[in-house]
């Protein structure tokens, strides 16, 4: 077992008491980064992992599960698939940045990762080759989503057993439920105890069905056809030779989930929807008893656009628009008189009046929605709304140094 | 040659409403069966991925598996693939599911589990047959997320092409056909003018029209942020920012009015950054696929009042 780290973060006489952004990546080892959908959440875990590695000695891997194009570009990650690969010294270079540790980055293949799984697991070559073969197999791995969430986290323990990183940042897979990867390894585990899967295998072994099971086996068998029914049984009694080691790894990548060494954020936007799901996220986090490090707000409008004094302002413009441009318009078309028109020049001030009166509503509902947050994570990071995409290291740094602050 | 022109979004009568986590899947969704409802139609929306949120956009008590009318003429339900199961047992295939629930529940999530698509093929299947058999004009679907959305419509394919035989190949044929249909069916993919929700729109017309028999009926682009200036008007705007027109302003205002001008600029790139991606979407996508336009709302608010500006909005771009 490794050194476990403080709850609070390292502190010195320097260092301010209260945990941040930094003492948290400075001191777990596996942060998992979660929440809704379309609230930066790869972002969020791609800037924390570069932060780390910038500001840390430290060898961090960020792996991702579906970045945009253009971050996947920044980390050069396009094409890589599935194997852990540095990000190279030049693009450090090229964004002016010398890191003291290192930054490595992986993206999440689902079905080659479940390939290794069985390669991993299988007993022996002619099984192995018949699972993979299976068309329910690659069914499985690669057609349905809810494979995804067990395989990140999967991926995951693998990557933590191999003791090459100091800080492993995860993205997770968007879910249906963002729940779903917390319970992925005790569903895996449940499913392949369950004594429904024995029931289902035993008569297509000894073609012996008892009373209690031959409703059940009436129902599939008329529903899903015989073929189909004994194709599943070939499938699981494949896959029982691998149970004991699924089950086995299932709860330890539980185990690992709520080691006190892994902290999970929770990424959001100040929209309603979104932020509703993430505090209930938060609280599930809290009654699992996994550590709920911090909370990243993204996209929230400037704080400018709160003020009352601006409202005023904002409201005089386009009350008085046609007097202010009489006034304004020598001193605008003092350069270009072509810019010296009144009536456009009141037409602007509405124009601009309008947009600050606009974005003053989202922006106070937004200050609102944080002031009701009802869970308390050791940090709440808010980052502001980015007016133009990232798509280097720079602009990725950018954002890191906002959820650092 | 020039493709047939697609059928009218409301001509059809089952529309799979999917986009990216954020985008409004569920504003629009309930929106476009609001506008149908309007529009004199008797109209079914059903919650199939959801949290339980629909009925917070009709201001109704929560929805469940059997529909209630939120709104009139518009009925809402939420998908419950073991409600579905039981229900098709015993209409389709007259097999009553008598006594405790237990043992069907867990036979149930066996199978699910077990073998993958039947959650897929319970959800569409149940939609499917909502279509034909009763009577509704349309039946619109608040669909699984963009990463989600082709398992669920190529679940029949997919079932086909493991189930050989048995009742349930029999009732995937006929599901297959109305989905094929384009004078039927169609998918609606909602995104934003961002960065992923593009490329995501991008990647799902692609996969949608390789891996599935649905059509794409349209996309709607939502959150279009206003234009605030042509390009003389830009040109006056950059001059008031500067130092002598903001001092005189200032005075004038008797005020701070820099804040004002930064929230207009801020504006002003927001959606710059915006156009190049609804640039690449019009590129990316192909053209007998018409684009809707929804305006940003400054509420955000969801509840009713916004599902109506919505549906008026999604009204005008279908040129109602």
């Amino acid at each position: 077992m490794a050194v476990r780290s403080p709850r609070k973060g390292p502190t010195d006489a320097d260092a301010p008491a209260a945990p941040t952004m930094d003492s948290l990546l400075a001191t777990k080892e596996i942060v998992v980064a979660c929440g809704p959908g379309g609230v930066g959440k790869t972002t969020t875990a791609a800037a924390s992992a570069l932060m780390a590695a910038v500001n840390h000695g430290s060898k961090v891997l960020v792996l991702t599960v579906d970045p945009a194009k253009r971050l996947a570009n920044a980390l050069g990650l396009d094409g890589i698939g599935n194997a852990e690969h540095r990000v190279p010294a030049s693009a450090f270079a090229a964004a002016g940045l010398k890191p003291r540790g290192e930054l490595w980055a992986a993206m999440l293949d689902t079905k080659e990762s479940w390939d290794s799984l069985i390669r991993h697991h299988a007993p022996d070559s002619q099984t192995r080759d018949e699972i993979l073969a299976n068309p329910l197999y690659q069914n499985i791995s690669g057609r349905f989503i809810q494979s995804h969430d067990y395989i990140a986290m999967e991926r995951l323990y693998e990557i933590h057993l191999s003791a090459e990183y100091d800080l492993i940042v995860v993205d997770t897979p968007p879910t249906r439920n963002a729940l779903d990867f917390l319970d992925a390894p005790d569903r895996m585990a449940d499913f392949f105890s369950s004594r429904l899967l024995r029931w289902l295998i035993v008569p297509y072994r000894s073609k012996l069905v008892n009373v209690a099971t031959r409703p059940f086996y009436q129902i599939s068998d008329r529903i899903l056809g015989t073929e189909f029914m004994s194709d599943i049984a070939e499938f699981f009694i494949l896959f029982q030779t691998m149970y004991d080691g699924f089950v086995e790894r299932s709860k330890a990548v539980g185990r690992l989930l709520s080691d006190r060494r892994t902290t999970f954020v929770v990424v959001s936007t100040l929209e309603a929807t979104p932020l509703r799901e993430a505090e209930f996220f938060a609280e599930q986090l809290t009654a699992r008893k996994l550590h709920l490090g911090a909370i990243v707000l993204n996209k929230v409008l400037p704080d400018y656009l709160q003020g009352r004094a601006g409202t005023k302002v904002a409201e005089a413009m386009k009350d008085r628009a046609e007097d202010l441009a009489a006034e304004l318009a020598p001193v605008v078309g003092a350069g270009a008189p072509a810019l010296g028109d009144p009536e456009q020049i009141a037409r602007v001030l509405t124009e601009v009046a309008d947009s600050y009166l606009n974005f003053q509503v989202v922006a106070l509902r937004e200050m609102e929605e944080r002031a009701t947050l009802a869970v308390a994570p050791d940090v709440l990071a808010t980052v502001p709304f980015f007016d133009t995409d990232i798509y280097d290291l720079s602009g990725l740094l950018r954002l890191g140094e906002q959820i650092w602050a | 040659m020039p493709a047939d022109p697609l059928t009218p979004l409301l001509d059809r009568k089952l529309v799979f409403v999917t986009g990216k986590g954020g985008t409004g899947k569920t504003t629009v969704a309930s929106a476009l069966a609001l506008l149908a409802s309007s529009r004199g139609k008797r109209v079914l929306i059903c919650e199939v991925d959801g949290k339980g949120e629909l009925a917070g956009y009709y201001e109704a008590p929560p929805t469940a598996f059997k529909e209630k009318e939120v709104q009139p003429g518009l009925f809402a339900m939420t998908m419950d693939t073991e409600a579905s199961l039981r229900e098709y047992l015993k209409l389709q295939l007259r097999i009553p599911i008598v006594g405790r629930i237990g043992p069907v529940a867990k036979a149930f999530d066996f199978l699910a589990a077990a073998a993958p698509g039947v959650r897929e093929i319970l959800t569409v299947g149940k939609l499917c047959f909502e279509v034909r058999d009763n009577g509704w004009d349309m039946v619109v679907v608040d669909a699984p997320a963009t990463g989600h959305i082709v398992g669920q419509l190529a679940a029949p394919q997919a079932v086909n092409g493991l189930v050989k035989v048995g009742l349930i190949r029999t009732q995937t044929d006929w599901m297959l056909e109305m989905l094929s249909d384009p004078a039927t069916t169609g998918l609606l993919a909602v995104c934003t003018p961002e960065e992923m929700p593009v490329t995501e729109t991008m990647e799902l017309a692609v996969r949608v029209r390789s891996e599935t028999t649905v059509q794409l009926a349209g996309v709607v682009v939502n959150r279009v942020l206003p234009e605030l200036f042509g390009r003389q008007e830009e040109a006056v705007f950059d001059a008031l920012t500067g130092p002598g027109p903001l001092a005189v302003l200032d005075g004038l205002v008797d005020g701070d009015a820099a804040p004002v001008l930064e929230a207009a600029r801020l504006a002003v790139t927001m959606r710059r950054t915006r156009a190049t991606h609804l640039e690449r979407l019009r590129a990316g996508i192909d053209p007998s696929v018409p684009l809707l336009y929804l305006p940003y709302l400054f509420t955000r608010a969801h509840g009713l009042r916004t599902t109506r500006q919505v549906a008026e909005s999604l009204g005008e771009e279908l040129g109602y």
